[in-house]
């Protein structure tokens, strides 16, 4: 048994010094300018002696709001990551035609539309959707922080270590080429024996883990912890749809993570459960992935459609119109999500009963979501828009987004889907429906809530140069997709050889490029912020005439969020307390009993990295040695009855004259 | 629209009845959503602009929230869509069922009684398209050519991944499947030469995975038949255990004759000697299974990938243990043509190898055999 022993083997598993890719310039370049910033960063910490508050407010914290805000910042970075892998199709596709390779081979073009489709929803849309979530929720129903602050924290980290996993394999190793839902029998080990499969299903293990728990923590959070008089048909839309989107994260992530499991035993233990061999079935995993697939879409634009109901009636100073019934579309739509998965794949070869039956219902679907749109269109009805920058997204927003539904619509017509199918038309779909849906949604949330978290407004200038250069980069983007739909041009093409389809390519790849300036825009737009702080502070906490309870606090919130719990009358709850002429008591402050701060959920999401890399590498000693160490501790932590402490009266009361103060000076 | 009308929208100018309908149901499925889209996007635009704040002659009235009428009306507006578009959709989808034999030849003719369906067996590739044709016993590599108004019966089915059938101007794709068969019936109802191809993404050699289709009129058809016959080899055994190497960007080829029975044996996955049919497998599952030595060695004889490793070749976009080849990118995979100059150590040097042009195929044009993207 131990004759053939290969030290090498044992220590380092399958991990050679060749698989670091130092033959690929693309790579090398781009490890060269990731080490770059990586140690201008880390030497502007150590310089302006930021470990320390790093460590202590940030990392540790189990606050949800700087938990929030830690989700987006990592989502804008994964943002830029994706949206690379993004220009660079654009460009191989633009440039590769007739004898012309491109600068993309095939194995290197795989691995990036994979990995773009991989990032930009888990790793994007995913962790903006939670940083919003998490921020907004409990303060617009008058809560302290959220149910469970701790897996809170945990949950922010094993989201952000499975990302890490996903930029790790640039440089060692591979990524997937399997496409982003790693279809079997191609992701089989037979047909993709590499590290990339491997990559993917533990990257998706160990976020997965971090979104189910906490989909669990804000329906907790959003059931338990309303303030009094909070009723469920007076809760802002916003937390309406947030507890919408985790009752479909909690049915369906464990769905993923089944799948994903039957995956790996089908690649690590030679299981058959999606490969040809011994008679498995790929149609098996078709259907399990798209039953999370599906209502993953929801889960997405849900929260958006939130952001939007909030923005809208907040800047056209106005209650939104027809409440009640924005409450049963979203309800509806929660139901409806888990009714049309074979929507995705008419094209297996269901008879024609199962497939009327999926397209009927994916177009019942657009009843509630247009009724939302009309919602919003009469919302602004006899209002007073105010167009700022976050109004100017939902306008935006409701012109794209009409368009992407009504192709929508049409690909659920069976028929039609089999000449659209897997063609640029569908490529355009989503894009039209995620971009104009879901990012826009976010970055007008993102703009809406930015003065809260930081107690000063964005650039105004920047915001609406990103906003012309995101819309319009989008149409001149993604229409000539939809053209190229209807030429028969199908998706995950490396290389074309009919040059008369490369006009249509260049387009697009000019609209990418102004996608990149609307986001070169945006990170501009936060550095002026930041240097311009000071003119662009708002002392009150509400800048915009706010309507729901996070406006009624200080920006940013103090750790407390509310000295005392708001009691609600009305919907639109701050609007009420305004309108009532509400005061703010000054005395009478008492302590205020929260969680305490705790590292053991940036160490069980260090370990999970750690074993998911051995995972993915064969280094059987080093996972088995960090689930041991995951599991021990996870015990530990449980012996740790230091969790709470009280803020003293008199912390509680300095705050609160400090806002009295800032009252006054506004 | 004039601008469009340059370009070749083959999705809205089909050849082939089935393909006129479903494109028919595009345009009548759009134009019934832009019946309630374009009044949204006015509507939209219009009250933004109306209602702006710095417009003081509009109405302004914050507490209005709710009307009944108003409430209704965007409930059952588009209620009443999906209803017609559901209407549609259920016939459609009933009628254009790609498993469902045809009943007419175009909108204005009937089937003809007495025609005998051409029967073609479509079978996916890494990265190619075999097309069997069981009535003339002849088989072809990239190229599909059928009779103008004669329905076309196509089983469909894939060696080792799954793929896409799809011919934009004859009919929708249906995936093919390793060890299922999906059916697919079209007819073309004039001559054409354009292209199909895999619009499902199948490994490296994908994006070069398409073939030609031509619709040609009977005469031409038999004449194209007797010209495999006169210059094909046989596809046997050994031939196709050839053919069914990775390859990308193969050339048209053709075949007089073709194994008894070697659709049946790729569809149960069976085709390399000693390895057992799925259909086997399936009969043994249903009588309660095999266990003991026989089990043991029918284990064996349900190895259907793994044939890449065992065989020492390198499976698609291999990388790893299995093929004793590193796991990272730059590795060329087998069946691919070296492309040089693209940071590939494999290939640096390396020129492109000319493809050779197989016995019986077509000139090779400039070194680019296969069909062209789509032209009319």
């Amino acid at each position: 048994m131990f004759d053939n022993v290969n030290l090498q083997q044992l220590i380092f598993g399958r991990f050679t010094i060749d698989e670091i890719p130092y033959h690929e310039p693309i790579l090398v370049g781009t490890f060269v300018g990731v080490a770059v910033v990586g140690l201008a960063v880390l030497a502007t910490i150590t310089y302006f002696r930021f470990w320390g508050p790093l460590w202590r407010d940030w990392v540790t914290s189990i606050d949800h709001k700087k938990i929030g805000i830690m989700y987006c910042i990592f989502a804008l970075i994964m943002l830029l990551r994706g949206f690379a892998d993004a220009l660079m199709m654009r460009t191989q596709q633009a440039i590769a035609f007739g004898d012309q390779q491109g600068f993309l081979p095939p194995h290197h073009y795989d691995q990036i539309f994979t990995a773009h489709g991989m990032i930009m929803i888990f790793f994007v849309a995913m962790p903006f959707v939670t940083g919003l979530m998490n921020f907004a929720v409990p303060l617009q129903i008058g809560a302290r922080d959220v149910a469970f602050p701790f897996l809170n924290n945990f949950s922010f980290w094993m989201t952000v270590s499975g990302g890490m996993l996903v930029m790790v394999s640039l440089f060692v190793g591979e990524f997937s080429r399997a496409t982003w839902l790693a279809y079997p029998p191609l992701s089989g080990a037979a047909m993709s024996p590499g590290v990339g499969v491997d990559y993917y299903i533990w990257a998706l293990q160990i976020a997965g883990i971090g979104t189910t728990l906490s989909g669990i923590n804000l329906i907790a959070t959003i059931v338990k912890m309303r303030a009094p008089g909070l009723s469920m048909m007076k809760l802002p839309i916003f937390v309406w749809s947030s507890l919408c989107t985790n009752i479909l994260i909690v049915a369906a992530f464990p769905i993923l993570t089944a799948v994903l499991v039957l995956l790996s035993l089908d690649r690590y233990l030679g299981m058959h459960f999606f490969t040809n061999d011994l008679g498995g079935n790929s149609m098996l995993y078709f259907n399990l992935i798209w039953i999370w697939g599906h209502p993953e879409v929801y889960i997405l634009i849900l929260p958006a459609f939130g952001v939007f109901s909030e923005v809208t009636s907040t800047f056209c100073g106005k209650r939104l119109f027809g409440y009640t019934s924005m409450v049963y579309a979203l309800v509806v739509i929660t139901i409806l999500a888990y009714l049309v998965w074979l929507h995705h794949f008419f094209t297996m070869g269901s008879g024609a009963d199962v497939n009327s039956f999926f397209g009927i219902t994916t177009m019942i679907i657009s009843i509630p979501t247009g009724a939302k749109i009309f919602n919003w269109m009469f919302t602004m009805y006899r209002g007073r828009i105010r167009f700022e920058v976050p109004m100017m997204w939902v306008v935006a927003f409701i012109v794209t987004f009409v368009i992407g539904g009504m192709t929508g619509v049409l690909l659920a017509v069976p028929p039609a889907d089999f000449v659209l199918h897997n063609s640029l038309f569908l490529i355009a779909h989503f894009h039209n429906v995620i971009i104009g849906g879901v990012l826009f949604g976010m970055f007008a949330g993102v703009t809406f809530w930015f003065p809260k978290a930081f107690g000063f407004k964005l650039d105004e200038f920047w915001g609406k140069m990103a906003l012309y250069l995101w819309v319009s980069g989008f149409y001149l983007a993604f229409m000539p997709l939809y053209v190229l739909g209807l030429m028969g041009v199908t998706r995950r093409m490396q290389h074309f050889d009919d040059p008369s389809l490369q006009p249509w390519f260049i387009a697009a790849a000019l609209g990418a490029l102004l996608i990149a300036g609307g986001i070169g825009s945006q990170i501009i737009m936060f550095v002026v912020s930041i240097r311009r702080r000071e003119e662009l502070r708002d002392l009150t906490g509400d800048p915009w005439g706010g309507r729901t309870l996070e406006w009624s606090t200080s920006s940013p919130p103090p750790d407390y969020n509310f000295a005392f719990t708001p009691v609600v009358h009305d919907s639109d709850a701050w609007w009420d307390m305004k309108a009532r002429g509400f005061s703010r008591p000054m005395t009478g402050y008492k302590p205020i009993h929260m969680p305490k701060n705790t590292a053991t959920g940036a160490i069980l999401a260090a370990l999970s990295f750690i074993l998911g890399f051995a995972m993915v590498w064969y280094i059987w000693w080093l996972a088995a040695l960090s689930f041991v160490a995951i599991i021990g501790t996870a015990i530990f932590h449980t012996f740790n009855y230091d969790r709470e402490y009280y803020i003293p009266a008199e912390t509680v009361s300095r705050e609160e004259a400090k806002r009295t103060r800032e009252l006054e000076l506004a | 629209m004039s601008l469009l009308g340059g370009c070749n929208l083959v999705v809205m100018h089909p050849a082939g009845f089935v393909a006129e309908q479903q494109r028919n149901l595009v345009l009548a499925s759009t134009g019934l959503m832009l019946l309630i889209i374009v009044p949204v996007i006015v509507c939209t635009l219009f009250f933004a602009w109306h209602f702006r704040a710095t417009n003081e002659k509009a109405i302004y009235d914050p507490e209005w929230h709710h009307s009944t009428q108003l409430e209704v009306l965007i409930w059952t507006a588009p209620l009443l869509i999906i209803i017609a578009l559901g209407a549609l959709t259920w016939i459609g989808t009933h009628t254009l069922d790609p498993f469902r034999p045809l009943t007419r030849l175009d909108a204005k003719r009937p089937l003809p009684a007495g025609v005998e369906p051409l029967q073609v067996e479509a079978i996916a590739m890494d990265w190619k398209w075999l097309f069997l044709y069981p009535q003339y016993g002849i088989a072809t590599v990239n190229d599909l050519a059928v009779p103008v108004d004669r329905p076309v019966t196509f089983k469909i089915t894939a060696t080792d991944v799954m793929n896409t059938f799809y011919v934009p101007t004859l009919a929708g794709m249906i995936y093919a499947m390793p060890g299922m068969e999906t059916k697919l019936h079209a007819v073309v109802n004039r001559s054409t030469d354009s292209e199909g191809r895999s619009a499902h993404y199948s490994g490296a050699g994908f994006s070069n995975m398409f073939f030609k289709f031509r619709g040609v009129a009977d005469k031409d058809f038999d004449a194209w038949v007797a010209k495999a016959k006169a210059e094909g080899s046989d596809l046997n055994q050994d031939a196709y255990l050839k053919l069914s190497e990775p390859t990308e960007s193969e050339p048209a080829r053709y075949f007089k004759s073709y194994a008894q029975g070697l659709y049946d044996k790729i569809i149960g996955l069976c085709t390399r000697p000693g390895q057992m049919c799925v259909s086997e497998m399936m009969a043994i599952d249903a009588r309660g299974g095999q266990g003991g030595a026989e089990g043991e060695e029918n284990y064996k004889r349900l190895q259907y990938d793994n044939h890449f490793a065992r065989e020492g070749h390198e499976a698609p976009g291999a990388t790893g243990p299995a093929s004793g080849t590193g796991p990272h990118g730059q590795t060329q995979p087998e069946g691919m043509k070296p492309r040089p100059d693209m940071g590939n150590p494999d290939s640096r040097g390396a020129r492109p190898e000319q493809a050779q042009p197989q016995p019986g195929s077509e000139t090779p044009n400039g070194g680019q055999v296969a069909p062209k993207q789509i032209n009319e």
